[in-house]
Formats: C-alpha cells, structure tokens, sequence
C-alpha cells in the first residue's frame, strides 16, 4: 500500500565513469543494497535498505560511491520535523516501539564543550612531557581516610583491593551477544596491552577470554547472565549493573534470533531463547538491598577484588551516589544520557537522564561535603569522545573514564546507528558469522592501542601546559577549568567560574 | 624470503586483491582507466565458497617445477622471485598445466602470467597485501 511508503533516509550516488563494476560493494553490503546487473554489466542500488554505514564507500577501489542525504524531503515546519513525521508513518504502519543505537544523537548541550582547560603563563612553569616525567597511572577503589600505624609503630602500607590503571580510561560494558566475539577479542587484548581494563558487559565472558582474566571487569547486571564463581573469581572486579545511560530505568532484550553457540553457552541460557534482563534487580529495592549484593560478592570473591556499582545519570544522582558510597562498594560508576547502546527504545534513549557532566560535578561535591568522598573512586561515561573531555572529566572530579563508543569507532564503526538490526557491516555488533570476521583482532587491538597511546600523549601534554605532572593533582582541580556560555546555574552546578573570572 | 602468504581465517572473498592486482600490472595511474569495462587479468584469485575464501597466487617455491617445465626459457627465479618473460612465452601452457597451486593462468592474448611479488611494476610491495581490508594476505618472512 502506497501509504505506508517512507522516503529513503539516503541516496546512493554512484559516479558511473570510475565505477569498474568489481561487485565489492554488492558483496559486503549486508543490507543488500547494491546488486550486480549482468545483463547491462552495471550495478544498481535499492537506497531504501542503505542505514548509511559507509563500509561500501570504504572498501569501493575507485572511489565511485557517495551516500547523501535524501534530498527529497517533506514540507519544511518548524513544528513537525521530517524525522518526527517519519517516525509516526513508521509506527503507523508497524504499531511497535521505535528501537535505536548508540547515543543520543539530537543537538542538546555537550557541557564538555562549553568547558575550557588553564594553561601556565609567566608565573608558573608549565612542563614539557617530553622532557619530564609524567605519572598517568590511577589507583581505583576506597582510600583511607587516616594513616595507620602497626602495633611496633610502623606505617601501614595495606591499602585495600585497588584496581591499577596505566591511564584514567577504560573500556566501558558491552556485552558479547550485543558485540561480536572479535570486538571482544579487540578489546581484551587491547587492556592487557594497555595496563587497563575492558568490561564483559552483562553476557558473561567467553571461555577463551579467561586468559584476560587480569584485566577484565565482569559484570553482574539484572539478568544475571553468565554469572558463577568462576566468572566472578576471574575478574579483576565485579561490576553491578543498576542502570545504564542511554536507557535508564529499564532493562534489555537481546532478541532469541542472537542467542545462538558460543553466545548462548556464554550467557548460560538455552539457544533461541530470549535474554531478557528485567529493569530493576528483583532482589534490590533499597541502599541496603544494594549492601547486600555488594557484601556477596565480596565473600563470593573473598574481598579480594573491589565491587564497582553502575548507575544511569539522572535527576537525583548525587544522593543516590551517596546512598552507593555508602553501601560498601568501592567504585561508582555513572553513565550519562549521551552512552551508548546495542539497542534502547527511542523515546527512552532520546528523553531520558541527564548529561555526565552534570552528574559528576554534583556527585563530586555532594561526596565531598559529606566526607566520603574517600570511600568510593568515581568512573564516568556516556560520551567522553576525546583526550580534553577526560581531562575535564577528571578536573570535574572523576577518578577514570569509561569509553565504549570511542572504542567500537576505533574499531570500525561508522555510527550509522542500526545496531539494533545485527547485521552490522563493520563486524562489530553481529553474530553472524561472515560479518563477525570482518574484524580481525589484530588489526582491532592495534587500533584501539593506537587510540588510547595517542590520548595518553594528549593527556599529559594537557596536564603539562597546567604545570601539573600527575594525574592525581588534577583530580578535582575545578580551578583548571572555565565556562564559556553557559548560565550562573549551570556554573554554579559544575562548580566552575566563568572564563574571564 | 618475504612471500605472500594467506590467512583465510580473515578472508572476506571481496575480491580486491584480484582488482588492485590487475590494477598494479595495468602501467595505467587511474583504476578506471585501466579496468573500467574491460575483462580483468588478475594473478592473485579469490576461491573457496560460502563458508571460505582464499586468495591464490604464486607460492614462489623453493624448487619451481614450472621453471623445470617451461620449455622456452620463459620462467626463470630471479633471488627467489619467479618471473615470467613475456617475449619468451610460447604460450604451450605446460606452466599452468604443472603448477600443483593453480597459481600460473592464461593472461591478455593468451600469454602466461603469474604474481611477480609486484617486483616488475611501480606498486612497490604486493598490490595484494597493501590494499587487502582485512589482513587476510600479508607479506613477510616465515
């Protein structure tokens, strides 16, 4: 029927005199948008199956291909946008919640944006890195509040269990069903080079991962997927999963169609069969409901590894931080509204939470002025997209950042957002088989070890240009920071001056 | 010696290699040019099926039975590099006949070509290696 038609999102120009017709477009296109036409010796393309994910503009040798956006586009109203029309047709004709991927992508503040970084001038010495040393490295998990001493008068040197970075950043939970195999291969063997950690998300860790045992977070989240003692003793710590940033309040559905082999023996759930992680923790309903699951894992891993506990951004995150803080956990971890996602219902992920840097700034400073800020470290994520957004991070007050979607774009990934759809192109969130080897972990891992050494490098020429030689001294350090745009109570809530003051 | 080696693990059967190949031989500057609406020679060739893909091109071995068995003169190892003398080439094809790898084939009019590790053109290293997306071949010692 006619009416159910919805105008292509994009167009595919193919610039006919260099175009070879050498099919690899046809080939690796899992939408099957482009299709040979032997007949005429030409290939043709069905835009309306193209998300935009550019592996066919990547790969094409002659450079022949080009998407753009669909020009043809309906009346202009301020009011009711192409997209939001479209949005209706869609659910018009199918009745079903609009799903998405990765992060919220409308225009709403990027506070990291309106945030500037201090430099030394005249009267204090910056430092040159290349010629200094620079410390990076970051201990994670509850300080002392006191120096101790043993009962001979000695300086005790026990801190408890702490994870050790070599830089504040880490991989952030995606969980292998909604990632492939190769992007976990990736990841993993990136941390154990990196002296950092990646994190199993809710799927359990695959057998072959164990090995990477030392610098993996396992995950406990509401499903419960994949979780025994081996896993958790595997870890370097056990992650809880309350809420996730770009679908707080509400679980996930990874569809029966994705839990097949490896994923499904992973998860430890049968084949075919849904994984549905409910959105609360049925057995969690309070702080000290929260004490309890922190206190079992412990014993499960007789308090040797810290428990971090993960929460969505939202609007009463500073007491619900404190509430965390003081639950036992060693770590907090807050996802903002900009994270990413394998797949979120729309509305949810457009419309729901708040941004990180407001988080942080609130959670810091609530710690703070109730002196437990020692108790637990704070890791944040949901959008840190570069070197100078960690930096701000920390000098806002977190101990670490988590990354996802800078890690999967190192990766390959060309934010087309249809993860949701499991045929991913790019070999990142797929399980069928001929995508999933698009990915070869070589070449995966020594692209996010790129990454990250490339970071590391601005990190400390950032810091250095402060005069500041350790990320420690940069913690918190909100006089390094400036507004520029932005209101008295936004200012007031980041904790910072406006430039010029 | 460096040679062009497989991992078909990592082959995605897009068939590059066979473009980039046919490409380098080409002496054109622009792939257009020197492919667009012609047939394609390439050295290297994808096979397998649904489940697998390799690229096969020459294995350089180390005793050559199409050297042995070309009755021209036409091949010759040049340090370890098996290359082809075109003016030489009778085009018997006893090569393609011998080569237990399928790796020797009938090229433009009928003269035998075969993979030269990209030495008698301006590619450098193998055309094959350099723009395989995937590392699914690779050029080193082993």
């Amino acid at each position: 029927m006619s009416v159910e038609f919805v105008n292509p999102e994009f167009e595919v120009i193919r610039n006919d005199n260099r175009c070879i017709a050498c099919r690899v477009c046809e080939r690796q296109c899992a939408n099957e948008v482009h299709l040979f036409d032997p007949d005429r010796g030409i290939i043709l393309s069905d835009e309306s199956k193209c998300v935009n994910c550019q592996r066919c503009v990547s790969l094409c040798p002659t450079r022949a291909l080009k998407i753009v956006k669909n020009e043809c586009r309906l009346r202009e109203n301020a009011n009711w946008s192409d997209s939001t029309i479209k949005e209706i047709y869609k659910q018009a004709n199918s009745g079903g919640v609009l799903l998405s991927s990765m992060g919220n992508p409308n225009p709403l503040p990027v506070y990291w944006d309106k945030i500037l970084i201090n430099a030394s001038q005249v009267t204090n010495p910056s430092i040159d890195p290349l010629r200094e040393p620079m410390e990076t490295k970051v201990f994670l998990g509850k300080k002392p509040d006191k120096i101790t001493r043993n009962e001979d008068g000695s300086l005790n040197c026990e801190l408890l269990t702490q994870l050790e970075l070599s830089m504040p950043v880490m991989f952030s939970a995606m969980s292998y069903g909604s990632i492939s195999y190769n992007a976990h291969a990736s990841l993993a063997r990136a941390s154990k080079e990196l002296g950092i950690f990646y994190n199993t998300g809710e799927g359990g860790l695959h057998e072959d991962f164990y090995c990477y045992g030392e610098n993996t977070i396992v995950q406990v989240a509401s499903g419960r997927f994949g979780v025994y003692e081996d896993y958790l003793e595997a870890g370097a710590a056990v992650e809880i999963k309350m809420g996730q940033g770009a679908k707080p309040g509400i679980g996930g559905h990874l569809p029966g169609a994705k839990i097949v082999g490896d994923v499904s023996r992973t998860r430890m759930i049968p084949e075919g069969s849904d994984a549905i992680s409910p959105a609360p923790h049925h057995d969690i309903y309070s702080i000290e409901d929260l004490r309890q699951l922190v206190f079992s894992l412990k014993e499960a891993t007789e308090y040797k590894k810290p428990i971090i506990v993960k929460v969505a951004a939202v609007h009463n995150i500073a007491a619900i931080a404190s509430g965390i803080a003081r639950s036992g956990a060693d770590i907090i971890a807050i996802d903002g509204f900009r994270g990413g996602t394998g797949a979120a219902p729309t509305r949810i992920r457009d419309n729901v939470g708040i941004p990180i840097e407001l988080a942080l700034a609130s959670v810091d400073q609530r710690l703070r002025d109730e002196g437990i800020r020692n108790n637990v470290s704070l890791v944040v994520g949901g959008s840190i997209r570069s070197a100078s957004d960690v930096v701000k991070a920390i000098a806002l007050g977190a101990d670490a950042c988590y990354i996802a979607t800078a890690a999967v774009l190192a990766l390959g990934c060309h934010l087309c957002r249809t993860c949701q759809t499991g045929k991913c192109n790019w070999g990142i969130a797929t399980q069928r088989p001929e995508l999933v080897k698009r990915l070869n972990p070589d070449m995966g891992a020594e692209r996010l070890v790129n990454l990250m050494t490339a970071w590391q490098h601005e990190i400390k020429e950032l810091m250095g240009g402060m005069g500041i030689n350790s990320i420690e001294s940069l913690r918190g350090n909100r006089l390094m920071l400036r507004g520029i745009g932005l209101t008295e109570k936004e200012l007031e809530i980041l904790g910072i001056s406006h430039a010029g003051e | 010696m460096k040679r062009v080696y497989v991992n078909e693990e990592w082959c995605l059967g897009c068939h590059l290699c066979e473009y980039n190949c046919a490409f380098a031989n080409s002496g054109e500057i622009d792939m257009s040019k020197a492919l667009k609406g012609k047939p394609v020679f390439p050295r290297v060739k994808i096979d397998g099926d649904e489940h697998i893909n390799f690229a096969v091109s020459c294995r350089h071995c180390d005793d050559p039975i199409c050297v042995k068995s070309c009755i021209s003169g036409a091949l010759s190892v040049n340090n370890g590099v098996i290359q082809i003398d075109h003016n030489k080439c009778v085009k018997c094809l006893t090569c393609i006949l011998v080569c237990p790898y399928g790796a020797v084939s009938e090229g433009e009019h009928g003269i035998v070509q075969k993979c030269e590790l990209c030495v008698e053109n301006s590619c450098g290293e193998p055309a094959c290696v350099k723009g395989c997306p995937n590392r699914a071949i690779v050029y080193e010692e082993r």
